[in-house]
């Protein structure tokens, strides 16, 4: 996806990234403050709304929900509830990548298994994977596993169609000329095709930390009995505004986290092709 | 060559149909004597019986009406406000900047995480779905806008101008076009994500709408309804990845210039 390019493209013209000494003026100028600017001015205008305007049973300015996150965190369970969530989160992930990348390597290894399966998983990867969550709380009850197995079903299909479609880009000729430099299997695998896989592969894992993250939140905010789900419930059914917005951006704060580490590593291996 | 496509076709299709028979087979077998507990997997028949039943009595109609109506709104209302937005940031570097990185890191904080609020703030009807709904598709919308205007090369532009494009030429002879594929793969990307959170805030909280009713059902412990309306989405969703496929396609053909040309 072109999204993110634009912005890194039009970073060097700024004088922040030149390195020189830059005169406090134009640092207030920088697009980086601007955006603080911005982040302030939402953050004041939600507290206005909540102190002045808005139904307190509805909404709790930003200055109680933050000054709260002490007194929220030392309540019981709820960080037990954060770290259930998190580890969730990390088997879901793990899983995914590993059942995606068997049936990726499986499926992307033959031309006739590509054309025979890869339609059929897209179709599957179209399905909405909400409609089976109950089918997945029935079988495996309120508890973690439902959560991580319907985590598993939205990060694989991405890895999945990664692994198939980064196996792919390789140019013919690379390959032809590894076999014609006498490259045994093995090494074609190891020093042609595994290398051009990679950046391909780390953006199937940013999309399937994506997919992770809805998967494990959207079973844990149908039915969950001891993770972060249970105290969103909770805390909505009190009408306690403060702890519920609290913990909701804890939780988003930690996805974000999430995505920008993945997002860092796919950085980090897709850098040779610059 | 074309015999032996042929033949992969028909290969392809053999594989497809024994796919499909093996998951018949396995299914039967599975509910057979001494199999899955009926609550969790219903037989293929008593599924089928009850998908038969369901539209030949048009009961999947209503919930229908309903999930259509919220998809249609929110997705309206994300792709204005998202491609009207997208455009203006668009104009400036400096917005460009600014909002662009705000934005992105916005994309990634999973929004049904806010789906409580929105029930609080909207209650249990189609509302705070709609809500929902434009808080997902309005972020694809609005960076393939930015991407897409602000990546129009500048070579066209200026070509435009000396030619004397007036503002409107600009607008709907060269930026609309330049930018056209991208924009149409980012509303691609939100109609799918408007009906997969109207969806899942349905099934979530809600009195009416297909999801809705697959949470019923399986509160009902009525698993074969419960399979059947999941049938009923499946097959709805397919269409709608088609037919957006087709739009895409005709949309770009029609409007839209691509690199290389």
């Amino acid at each position: 996806m072109p999204i993110q390019n634009i912005a890194s493209a039009a970073i060097p013209n700024t004088p922040l990234a030149r390195g020189h000494a830059v005169p406090w003026s134009e640092r207030l100028r920088s697009p980086a403050a601007a955006r603080l600017y911005v982040i302030a001015a939402l953050l004041i205008l939600w507290e206005i709304f909540a102190r002045f305007i808005v139904d307190p049973l509805f909404s709790a300015p930003p200055s109680q929900v933050f000054g709260n996150m002490g007194a929220l965190l030392a309540r019981p369970g709820v960080v037990e509830a954060l770290m259930l969530t998190l580890g969730e989160l990390a088997a879901a992930f793990v899983l995914a990548i590993l059942i995606g990348l068997v049936i990726g390597l499986a499926v992307g290894s033959t031309r006739f298994s590509k054309r025979a399966f890869f339609p059929v998983l897209m179709m599957l990867y179209g399905i909405p994977q909400v409609t089976i969550l109950p089918i997945l709380i029935l079988t495996f009850g309120i508890g973690p596993m439902s959560k991580i197995v319907f985590g598993v079903t939205h990060g694989m299909f991405p890895v999945i169609i990664a692994t198939v479609a980064s196996m792919n880009n390789l140019k013919p000729i690379f390959r032809t000329s590894a076999w014609a430099m006498g490259a045994s299997r093995w090494q074609t695998f190891r020093y042609v095709l595994l290398p051009h896989m990679v950046p391909g592969f780390f953006t199937g894992l940013r999309l399937a930390m994506s997919g992770v993250l809805i998967g494990v939140l959207l079973g844990e905010l149908y039915a969950s009995s001891k993770g972060i789900g249970h105290f969103t419930q909770m805390f909505s059914d009190n009408f306690d505004q403060v702890n519920l917005l609290g913990i909701v951006l804890i939780v988003a704060a930690i996805a974000m986290v999430f995505n920008a580490i993945v997002r860092r590593v796919e950085l980090y291996f897709s850098r040779w092709r610059a | 060559m074309s015999r032996s496509s042929l033949l992969d076709k028909l290969l392809v299709l053999l594989t497809w149909v024994v796919c499909l028979l093996l998951i018949y087979w396995a299914w039967r077998e599975a509910t057979g004597e001494g199999g899955v507990s009926i609550t969790l997997l219903p037989a293929p028949d008593a599924v089928f019986k009850e998908l038969g039943h369901i539209l030949s009595t048009g009961a999947f109609i209503e919930p229908w009406e309903v999930t259509f109506y919220e998809c249609v709104m929110a997705f309206s209302w994300a792709a204005s406000v998202g491609l009207a937005l997208g455009y203006v940031i668009s104009r400036s570097t400096y917005l460009v900047q600014v909002f662009e990185p705000l934005l992105a890191s916005l994309f990634t904080v999973p929004m049904v995480l806010f789906f409580p609020l929105c029930v609080l703030y909207f209650g249990l009807g189609p509302n705070s779905k709609i809500v929902f709904g434009f808080s997902v598709a309005f972020f694809p919308i609005v960076l393939a806008a930015i991407s897409g205007f602000a990546s129009v090369e500048s070579g066209f532009v200026q070509a435009a101008r000396s030619m004397g494009a007036t503002r409107w030429q600009m607008f709907h002879l060269v930026l609309v076009p330049a930018a056209f594929p991208v924009v149409l793969s980012g509303l691609r990307m939100g109609a799918v994500l408007t009906f997969l959170s109207v969806l899942g805030s349905e099934t979530l909280g809600s009195l009416e709408g297909l999801g809705h009713a697959i949470h019923n059902a399986s509160m009902d412990m009525n698993p074969a309804e419960m399979y059947a309306y999941i049938i009923i989405v499946i097959v709805i969703a397919a269409l709608l990845n088609l037919s957006l496929g087709v739009i895409e396609a005709i949309g770009n053909r029609r409007y839209g210039v691509t690199e290389g040309e």
